[in-house]
């Protein structure tokens, strides 16, 4: 990232910076690590902005919260070029990639409306990830296409 | 014990599927032998929608092993009535009975109770889901009468929303049988399902006129294909017509074909089938017992 594009956003002295986010899916992002604003965290983000890798992507700066691997992980369905930059005191002290996990638990609500894990019961979704899309561990169904729509929003 | 809940065919693996079926033809030869083998034990019955036939094969199964069962009896007048979760009936009723049966209406909801039990609960049914024990008495019928080396299998009918043929045809693909699916293109099988199938490396193909296969089968079964699939009546017997067999369409087949179904049937045999020596469908829903009976011992004894 340029000296330039990283002015756009704010520099954060404590937290996490995910770059190369897939252009316009910022706000998935922030859906899927359950971040609404509600928790008093400092978040900012920046959509569309001009990047060499991906054209155009999306950047998302959580001030004070180190996310950890797993909870980054899942970004990879949406946002598989996604990088994690953890920041103390100003500096990255680590960067990484996103993977694919083997499964995400409790971050999308599976589409079909006869599957026990969109009725009132104690339990997460739970999707095993196939190398294209993913499929309820519960009813089998595959979820291929626009995997966003089917974040899960309380 | 790899596994102590039957929640999906899938799960099974060929020598667990044998272990039960061998033990089905051990009680099926000498069904004297295991009549008091689970005396004083209790199944405990939980069908959130009705299946009457299912539940007496379950039933029948139980008691001849010399067990017993306790039924939770219609929804309408259990806790489930009041908005209890599933989860929390099934927490309460294990403390009731050394093993469980469970047909519901929703997808997944066999392998969620699963989750909160610590007694073995059998799948009987969950939605469009699965309804293992359909397939291993399927199976039992299939080793009986045509054996399993070198088999040649055509699924017919309604494969998109058939729950049996669905487990059927994961079982199936564990003991190589080659398989025909035979379906009007809008009840051909689900993307899923296809998509299992090739990963689990099944030899299959797609048809959508029986004529295509039929000589090649060594067996044949056929679901029903309903009318709610179909926006109107008219659509829907020209369609289902296509897919009806009697015994003028096996005069093209192997002499020894055998013919399933896992009933009830409506129109999809014509009666003058039943009188061939390829009708193996009562047979086949016979088979249920023994079936049930070998797969409640096993559990029961914890040996599957
Ligand atoms: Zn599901």
């Amino acid at each position: 990232m340029s000296e330039d594009q990283q002015l756009r956003v704010s520099k954060i002295t404590e937290g996490t910076v995910i770059d190369h986010v897939t252009g316009g899916q910022a706000l998935n992002v922030l859906a899927i690590l359950g971040i609404d604003g509600s928790g008093g965290e400092e978040v900012s983000i920046g959509m569309n902005v001009p990047s060499e890798r991906l054209g155009r992507k999306d950047v998302v700066k959580v001030e004070g919260r180190e996310l950890s691997q797993d909870e980054v992980d899942v970004l990879s369905l949406i946002a598989p070029a996604a990088t994690i930059n953890i920041v103390r005191d100003y500096d990255v002290v680590e960067k990484h990639r996103v993977e694919r996990p083997s499964e995400v638990v409790g971050v999308l609500q599976c589409p079909n409306r006869n599957c026990i894990t969109t009725k009132d019961e104690p339990v997460d979704s739970r999707f095993a990830v196939l190398e294209e899309g993913v499929r309820c561990a519960y009813c089998d169904t595959i979820i291929r296409e626009s995997i966003a729509d089917h974040i899960h929003v309380d | 014990m790899p596994q102590d809940h039957i929640i999906s065919a899938k799960h099974l693996s060929r020598a667990d599927i044998e272990s039960v079926l061998d033990r089905a033809a051990e009680i099926a030869a000498d069904p004297e032998a295991v009549a008091d083998r689970h005396a004083g034990q209790l199944l405990g019955m939980l069908f959130f929608e009705p299946s009457t036939r299912t539940k007496m094969s379950f039933s029948a199964a139980m008691k001849r092993l010399g067990g017993d069962i306790v039924d939770m009896g219609p929804v309408d007048q259990s806790s489930v009535k009041k908005g209890e979760s599933l989860a929390d009936t099934v927490r309460v009723v294990e403390g009731y009975a050394d093993a469980l049966v469970m047909r519901h209406p929703l997808e997944g909801s066999a392998k969620m109770a699963s989750e909160f039990v610590d007694v073995p609960l059998i799948n009987a049914g969950d939605g469009a889901g699965q309804h293992p024990t359909q397939t291993l008495l399927d199976l039992y019928t299939i080793r009986e009468s045509a054996g399993f080396s070198d088999l040649t299998v055509g699924i017919m009918g309604d494969l998109k929303y058939g729950r049996t043929v669905h487990s059927l045809a994961h079982a199936l693909t564990t003991f190589d049988a080659q398989q025909h699916f035979v379906s009007p293109e809008s009840l051909k099988l689900p993307r899923g399902v296809r998509y299992d199938l090739h990963e689990a490396g099944a030899s299959m193909r797609e048809h959508t006129e029986l004529e295509e296969v039929l000589d090649s089968l060594d067996v044949l079964y056929v679901t029903r294909i309903q009318a709610e699939r179909f926006p109107d009546e008219d659509e829907y017997r020209k369609v289902a017509g296509e897919y009806q067999i009697d015994a003028e369409t096996l005069a093209a087949a192997k002499d020894d074909l055998v013919v399933m179904h896992p009933l009830p049937r409506v129109d999809e045999i014509a009666p003058d089938v039943d009188e061939t020596d390829h009708a193996r469908y009562f047979e086949q829903a016979h088979n249920g017992v023994p079936v049930r009976m070998a797969l409640l011992d096993l559990i029961l004894e914890g040996n599957l």
